[in-house]
């Protein structure tokens, strides 16, 4: 006997059909909060001389994204990254950010943009009311300047005013034991350089009032040679020395003054040496550098972090950058928020994240704040100390105290009016 | 302005010495770049825009082959080799193209390469800055002669250069290949005429530029940050010492260069917020008083 078919829905699967129905068109809702994924926007850099940080940015943030929709994304809902190259220019980044929000149904913004560009998302997250977190930017005005703030913005970055009162008050500490009064500085021609240079030496002043600048060098951003600048700085004989050179300019300046000995007749400060984008590049690292921490999977010297470290090394064969714990603890904080708010619409996650104290790997104590009078990013691990040539080369860092970290921030917003 | 620290230091033999060879250097380096430009300016009369895609490839070139085989010597040869057959093949495949069209042409054509060689390198070896590393041999503490500080590094680079210069000047003045260069550059139709395979001359005076850029690369491997698009801050400099030394001149190319270095090691202690405006300014210095440069030939 054969069973006969007829073409057409069967009377089973219509009825599933019916109920199925029933369910999405009572309850419509339900479906779209389930279904939906929640897109998150980021321009960064992703081609051009910083590319390499702009890459880092972006493996942060999937790493940690990977392990938000693991455990089932954002208030139940997918986290879908859209995430475009702004090639490092300010208008271009600017055109993104809005692009994401209104063509591309973005409800949230990661800003990985360096300084420059990161103003123009603030101004475009100004003009559409979005959800921004700005991952990147260390100028310290983005969030000090009463004028830049909104309440839908914040910032997950370390900031150039902390590192210069920790960098200055560590080697005010060094210049007083050794006897170091004549200082010369290097660093690049551009806003950055001469503003973290300004507030490290008005510290150190502060810190140690014997010293005394005797050779200034300003060197242009990208720079090929260097030998002028350091034979001037030779001739100058200073006791120490303190760049804030970055990236292949700072291990350009490394390769050209070490064959001049340098490193050998005077005490060198270099801000952004203990990063592994410079670290693992250069092949002779002079011994006895004294660097901030930018980032080291050994500092803080706990499991979370050397864990991070290494599992993001294991995705991508190579260590993690400065700006990549930054997008890393950015995810991190979003994830918080919207689970206190038990929701991911914007306003909500923006009031639940003013002010949020979560646990991260890279907070000094083990968690950092989302300061809420500035919406800017508090407690995190910072800290100074020297170098060896091989790993972890950093052996020991000396931690940075952010009780007068914030003594110190609160009158120099005083003096620059911001308060 | 710090007219003290200049006057103190042009006052003192150790200073001296240590500037001067800081000059030495830098200029011994751009003055590679710059008479490979110059001298196919002068033969091919073509603005070569992309030139310092080659001072890149140079370096990185080199520091391939000292990793795999560790030897500096051969890292050297391999900057050299490696962008003379480059040259020969981008100046037969692409560059023999257009020659005699509009510069704008040849600008375009020239920048087109100047992007897709950066993209070639970031595809070889990646977006990421990279050092190549100082040999061994070299990582010794610095001479001091005269109470000044000279790395020995620095005497090779230097050494190299000028045996560059010497030997490029002699050939094309004495050699019976220099004189077929320098006809072709005269009057490439009659030296075509007379038998002689121009586009062969042409080739080899390119691969040639790009040899000499090539050498400047390796050779700045061990102290420069190697980056994709780092030959472009080298052509800039090197366009003004083929400004100021006269476009085709190869004495004007050394001597430019030379001054161009001084400018910058004696200026940097004079005049550190204006150094970069120093160049420029003896560049317009030059430039109105004699517009051909200082060794440039009178356009009939």
């Amino acid at each position: 006997m054969t069973r006969t078919r007829k073409p057409g829905i069967s009377r089973r699967s219509t009825l599933a059909l019916m109920g199925a129905g029933a369910v999405t068109f009572a309850a419509p809702w339900v479906a779209r909060a389930q279904v939906k994924t929640i897109k998150i926007g980021m321009p960064t850099i992703l081609s051009g001389r910083v590319a390499q940080l702009g890459t880092s940015s972006r493996n942060a943030v999937m790493l940690e994204v990977e392990k938000v929709n693991a455990a089932g994304g954002l208030a139940g809902r997918q986290i879908e990254m859209v995430i475009r190259d702004s090639k490092g220019q300010p208008q271009e980044a600017a055109r993104i950010a809005r692009e994401l929000v209104n063509t591309d149904g973005c409800e949230m913004l990661l800003d990985g943009e360096a300084s420059s560009g990161s103003f123009a998302v603030h101004e475009v997250a100004r003009d559409l009311g979005v959800l921004c977190i700005h991952t990147c930017s260390e100028a310290s005005s983005l969030t000090a300047d009463p004028k830049q703030h909104i309440p839908n913005a914040f910032r997950c970055v370390r900031q150039g005013i902390h590192d210069s009162i920790v960098g200055a008050s560590y080697a005010a500490g060094i210049a007083k034991t050794k006897g170091l009064k004549k200082w010369a500085t290097c660093s690049p021609d551009y806003a950055y350089g001469r503003d973290t240079t300004g507030e490290f030496v008005l510290y150190l002043k502060k810190f140690a009032p014997d010293v005394e600048i005797i050779s200034e060098s300003w060197p242009k951003l990208f720079q090929p040679d260097y030998t002028e600048v350091v034979t001037k700085i030779l001739q100058a004989k200073p006791q120490a020395l303190y760049s804030c050179l970055w990236g292949g300019d700072l291990t350009s300046y490394i390769d050209q003054a070490n064959i001049y000995a340098m490193f050998t007749q005077m005490e060198v400060f270099a801000v952004n040496m203990a990063d592994y984008t410079a670290l693992t590049v250069v092949k002779n690292l002079p011994k006895g550098i004294h660097s901030g921490d930018r980032y080291i999977k050994t500092f803080p010297p706990t499991p979370e972090n050397a864990a991070w470290g290494d599992a993001y090394k294991a995705k991508y064969n190579e260590y993690p950058t400065n700006w990549s714990w930054q997008n890393a603890t950015a995810v991190m904080f979003l994830n918080e928020a919207v689970k206190k708010a038990n929701s991911t619409d914007g306003k909500k996650v923006a009031e639940a994240l003013t002010g949020l104290t979560i646990k991260c790997p890279f907070g000094a104590d083990g968690t950092v704040t989302m300061r809420a009078d500035d919406h800017t990013l508090v407690g995190y691990a910072i800290g100074w100390g020297t170098t060896i040539p091989q790993e972890p080369y950093v052996p020991d860092v000396k931690a940075g105290d952010w009780k007068t970290i914030f003594e110190l921030e609160a009158e120099w917003k005083k003096s620059k009016g911001y308060t | 302005m710090d007219l003290d620290a200049l006057a103190s230091c042009l006052a003192s033999p150790a200073c001296l010495v240590t500037q001067t060879t800081s000059g030495l250097i830098i200029g011994m380096l751009l003055f590679l770049v710059a008479v490979g430009l110059t001298l196919i300016f002068g033969v091919l009369k073509v603005v070569n825009f992309s030139h310092g895609a080659f001072y890149m490839f140079g370096a990185y070139f080199a520091m391939t082959a000292y990793q795999l085989t560790g030897s500096f010597a051969l890292a050297i040869l391999a900057g050299a080799a490696g962008t003379a057959i480059l040259g020969l093949i981008f100046e037969r495949v692409f560059m023999s193209r257009v020659y005699g069209r509009d510069v704008l042409m040849q600008l375009l054509v020239c920048y087109a390469f100047v992007l897709i060689f950066d993209d070639v390198v970031r595809m070889i070896w990646g977006p990421e800055f990279k050092s190549m590393g100082m040999p061994a041999a070299f990582q010794v503490p610095p001479l001091f002669i005269a109470g000044g500080v000279v790395p020995p590094y620095y005497l090779l680079l230097i050494g190299v250069a000028l045996a560059a210069a010497v030997v490029l000047g002699l050939g094309l003045a004495r050699s019976r290949i220099g004189k077929v260069i320098r006809a072709a550059a005269q009057n490439p139709g009659m030296v075509s005429a007379l038998g002689i395979n121009t586009g062969l001359i042409y080739g080899g005076v390119f691969a040639l530029g790009g040899m000499l850029a090539g050498l400047a690369g390796a050779l700045a491997a061990p102290v420069r940050s190697l980056t994709p698009g780092m030959g472009f801050s080298v052509l800039i400099e090197s366009f003004i010492v083929t400004v100021i030394g006269g476009m085709g001149s190869i004495l004007g190319a050394l001597i430019g260069a030379l001054l161009i270095g001084l400018i910058r090691s004696f200026g940097s202690l004079g005049f550190p917020l204006f150094t970069e405006g120093l160049m420029y300014l003896f560049m317009v210095i030059v430039l109105v008083s004699r517009p051909t440069g200082l060794f440039g030939k009178e356009v009939a």
